[in-house]
């Protein structure tokens, strides 16, 4: 199960490099999006999967699956949407002062 | 104690300055700063006795244990003659810029420059940690460049501050990889015990490097030829700080530099050589040169050059006593080390005085220009007084003390040609004559102070203002100092007994206790004494090459006397900053795409490369777990979702793939035994895509892609080694477990924190400073989306941000 979570992390991280190395804003945002879910599976990964029960005390369970990459995913996964929904409005406010969404026509002045 | 405290004094008081000037808006203000220095100098002169006695005073506070750095201070003779230079000359200006400052100029800002100047000043003499000594170091270089560039609407100034800035800080820096090594040899950073330890380093090769490096920070600083251009150009500061900083103080901090390690580096060859020969030509490339200026200040400026040359070259000297095997006739040429120390403090009296009658004049008459003044002695005949002691001390006539201190540095000169170490030979007699022709042009521009601004033809019409006497405020700084100009002449000894005694002895910790070490200053030695001959000579020689001036001028315009190293700089300056701009510009191009190219080479390369290269990847497949059919299936799902994203033809359909991307994780959470990331990851996922479609309403709909296939084929390469080499770190870091996990530790949560959830006690308890920290991430993230779109709609109301 874990070769199996790596190698589809690998595999997300892949799209979303490809998906940032493009030209269109918005399919930059998707691959910070896409970015972030292979770093969830990642950590999620890492602890070790199905290796007991839930992280609840109550289940009375011989052991339990480790709970520190959840509480980090936890605080990742609030955050990236923050993020996410930070660049979207960005794009947004971009798209209206500058009336494009390519990147490549979005560029500084010359001596800045 | 004390003197740990007059070093934050002055810092405290620059912090106040501002709320004080905001009271006081006027040029009164001027008599609060003022009591900043008269008390340190009331409390660090309240030492003398005592230190001349031999005591010294340390104080430590304890301070970065590990690196062996610690504030200490430590006051000893050397440190004590500099420091009441700092505070006593700092008095006296701050006095004299009462009256020179108009009320227009922002003095809140002057005065705090200048107290910061005073305590970095301080704390580079008190200091005896070279770390914090460079600290301080460092801080007078800003504060300089803050006091040139006062005036900062001017362009000189600004290139002054600048230039100034560039030449001191690098040598800073060189002298700070000395100080370094000096640590790597010795192990300490504290002088005194780099004192103490030396001998045992001195044939280590790091010893000759360090010895150089820390020359060129003190050269830099006491504009040594070549390095001295910065200062003609710093003259740009206001005069009571060119009367302070560029002569009294800061440019003799390299001279201290070089004192402080005279019982280090004395006693080499090199050093004795280098020190002295660099001394001596800058004493004669600045006098030479300060005959032909025609603006005072610049003329001052370059005067200051040569003596400062003068005194490096005596230290330089002096240091031939520290040489082993030749102790016993060794004190004679210690003597050198005393007329050092000794004109060290003339020339902060002499030099001090004559940048305040510049001052005078150009604040008076709108002018220092010497061809446009003349016959000033019947309007300003204070002035006039002063600039004759001043000028007469400065070309070493009687009866002032510039005299002596010339006459001994003559005496040592004389004395070194008998030196039997570093096959002195022919090197005495050259340093005998480019000497005496130093003293010569020193004679000729002293005289041109003198006489052509104050005797000769008035000439009304070539000066802006009316000429009468400066009020008297202006007078009484100067007069101090010229009185003391004449009074050191007449009771050289007590300076003797009282200050350079105990300064000699810090600076020949091994001859302490030698009988001789500090003469008796007299100022007959009998007709027949070499140091009179020469003087005499000097008097002769300079009064001809003055009187007839404008017959030899000439040669001034023959190379290789024309060389302006000015130029040199400059171009050198322009070079440098296209040369960058140039190569800043190969790389930093203004697209996204190219910086994020950047990164995941950067990564491909240091990563993939660092696995590849210790062979690391070693693969352990037996932990796994097993999987089940339907987790098959969402993973071939997701793989399809994630790799229809990219060829996706419409961004609706690129944003549904998205969704199942976050679902299925979901699953997997679920799968995983995580329900709070399940939820999480749910409503999340949900919200994003409705934030997506939300935005979608304003975007235009996406282009088709159209980049040449090369781009193509090299992101898709970039981005499969991204990928690739994330699989292969990870696989890695399972298949080998360096560390018992530490996750166990939360499964007391139930005692510990009093949950059952542990990840909710871990998020709330545990690490609830990371949860508060996320929940500041949010509130920004929030207020940012908040600002946007607000700001949006004040630009359709009321067309604001095109106004």
């Amino acid at each position: 199960m874990e070769t199996l979570m790596t190698i589809l992390v690998g595999f997300l991280v892949m799209i979303a490099v490809y998906l940032l190395l493009s030209r269109n804003l918005i399919r930059v945002i998707l691959g910070t999006a896409v970015l972030s879910h292979a770093a969830h599976l990642l950590l999620m990964t890492m602890g070790g999967l199905k290796k007991g029960s839930a992280p609840l005390l109550g289940e009375n369970a011989e052991s339990y699956t480790d709970a520190l990459p959840q509480a980090l995913i936890l605080t990742a996964i609030v955050i990236s949407f923050a993020v996410t929904a930070f660049l979207l409005v960005l794009a947004y406010r971009t798209y209206k002062k500058t009336g494009t969404d390519n990147l490549q026509e979005l560029r500084g002045f010359e001596d800045e | 104690m004390t003197i740990s405290l007059s070093i934050f004094i002055p810092f405290l008081a620059a912090i106040f300055v501002p709320f004080l000037y905001k009271r006081i808006h006027s040029r009164k203000i001027g008599w609060f700063i003022l009591l900043v220095p008269l008390v340190l100098f009331a409390a660090l002169a309240s030492f003398i006795p005592s230190i001349a006695k031999g005591e010294t005073y340390t104080h430590t506070f304890r301070w970065i244990e590990s690196a062996g750095i610690h504030f200490t201070t430590y006051l000893d003779g050397l440190s004590l003659i500099f420091s009441l230079l700092i505070t006593g000359v700092g008095s006296l200006v701050i006095l004299y810029s009462i009256y020179y400052l108009s009320e227009r100029e922002s003095l809140g800002r002057f005065y705090v420059y200048l107290l910061l100047f005073m305590g970095a000043m301080l704390g580079v003499v008190f200091s005896d940690n070279l770390m914090v000594v460079y600290v301080f170091w460092e801080l007078t270089s800003i504060s300089s460049f803050l006091l040139i560039a006062f005036w900062y609407h001017r362009k000189k100034s600004r290139y002054g501050a600048q230039k100034s800035m560039l030449i001191t800080v690098s040598g800073g820096i060189a002298m700070l990889a000395g100080f370094i090594m000096l640590h790597t040899m010795t192990g300490t950073y504290s002088v005194r015990e780099i004192v103490a330890a030396i001998g045992q380093y001195t044939d280590e090769p790091l010893f000759f490097f360090a010895m150089l490096l820390i020359l060129l920070g003190a050269f830099t600083k006491s504009a040594q030829f070549p390095f001295h251009i910065w200062l003609p150009d710093a003259m740009e500061a206001p005069t009571p700080v060119s009367a302070y900083l560029h002569s009294a103080t800061m440019v003799k901090a390299g001279i201290y530099l070089v004192a402080r390690f005279t019982p280090i580096f004395g006693g080499e060859m090199t050093w004795f050589y280098i020190v002295s020969s660099v001394g001596i030509f800058t004493l004669f490339w600045g006098s030479f040169n300060a005959v032909k200026q025609t603006d005072l200040k610049a003329l001052l400026a370059y005067s200051t050059i040569s003596q400062l040359g003068l005194v490096m070259s005596l230290f330089g000297l002096g240091s031939a006593a520290l040489n082993e095997g030749h102790s016993a006739n060794s004190i004679i040429y210690a003597q050198a080390t005393f007329a050092a120390l000794f004109h060290l403090i003339n020339h902060s009296t002499f030099k001090g005085a004559l940048f305040m009658v510049v001052g005078i004049l150009d604040h008076e008459l709108g002018t220092r220009d010497v061809r446009r003044l003349g016959g000033l002695m019947a309007f300003m005949p204070i002035t006039f007084s002063i600039a004759l002691i001043g000028s007469f001390s400065m070309a070493g006539l009687p009866p002032f003390n510039g005299f002596l201190s010339k006459e001994m540095f003559f005496e040592s000169l004389v004395n070194v040609r008998n030196l039997d170490l570093f096959e002195v030979g022919a090197m005495g007699t050259i340093f005998l004559v480019v000497a005496w022709l130093a003293s010569v042009f020193t004679f000729v521009y002293s005289m041109i102070i003198v006489f052509q601004t104050f005797f000769g033809e008035f000439q009304p019409e070539r000066i802006e203002k009316p000429s009468r006497e400066a009020p008297f405020g202006m007078l009484v700084a100067p007069s101090i100092l010229a009185i003391f100009v004449v009074g050191i002449f007449f009771f050289p000894n007590s300076i003797g007994n009282y200050l350079l005694r105990p300064a000699m002895a810090a600076v020949y910790p091994t001859l302490a206790g030698a009988e001789g070490l500090t003469p008796q200053i007299v100022a007959w030695h009998g007709i027949t004494s070499p140091a009179l001959l020469m003087t005499i000579g000097v008097i002769i020689l300079g009064a001809v090459l003055y009187k007839f001036y404008r017959y030899w001028r000439g040669i001034y315009t023959i190379a290789p006397l024309n060389w302006n190293l000015d130029a040199a700089f400059n171009a050198n300056l322009i070079l440098l900053e296209k040369a960058s701009h140039f190569f800043t510009r190969l790389y930093m191009k203004g697209y996204l795409k190219d910086y994020i190219v950047y990164i995941f080479s950067f990564f491909i390369v240091v990563v993939g490369g660092a696995i590849l290269y210790t062979g690391s990847y070693t693969f352990d497949f037996s932990n796994d777990a097993p999987v089940t059919a339907n987790e098959y299936l969402i993973v071939l799902a997701m793989a399809v979702a994630g790799l229809s994203m990219l060829f996706a033809k419409s961004r609706m359909s690129a944003i549904i793939l998205n969704g199942v991307l976050g679902y299925s994780i979901a699953f997997f959470f679920v799968v995983f035994r995580a329900p709070d990331l399940a939820l999480t990851q749910a409503v999340v996922e949900t919200v994003t895509t409705a934030l997506f479609l939300l935005c979608f309403y304003f975007l235009p709909d996406w282009k088709k892609e159209r980049s040449p296939i090369g781009t193509k084929v090299l992101n898709g390469l970039i981005a499969f080694a991204a990928g690739t080499i994330v699989t292969v770190l990870a696989l890695t870091v399972q298949g080998n477990k360096m560390f018992e996990s530490i996750s166990v530790y939360f499964e007391d949560s139930y005692q510990l924190a009093g949950g059952k959830n542990i990840v909710n006690t871990i998020l709330g308890d545990f690490r609830a400073f990371d949860t508060m920290l996320e929940v500041v991430v949010l509130f920004i993230a929030g207020i940012g989306v908040f600002t946007l779109i607000k700001l949006k709609t004040r630009k359709e109301g009321q067309d604001f941000e095109d106004q």
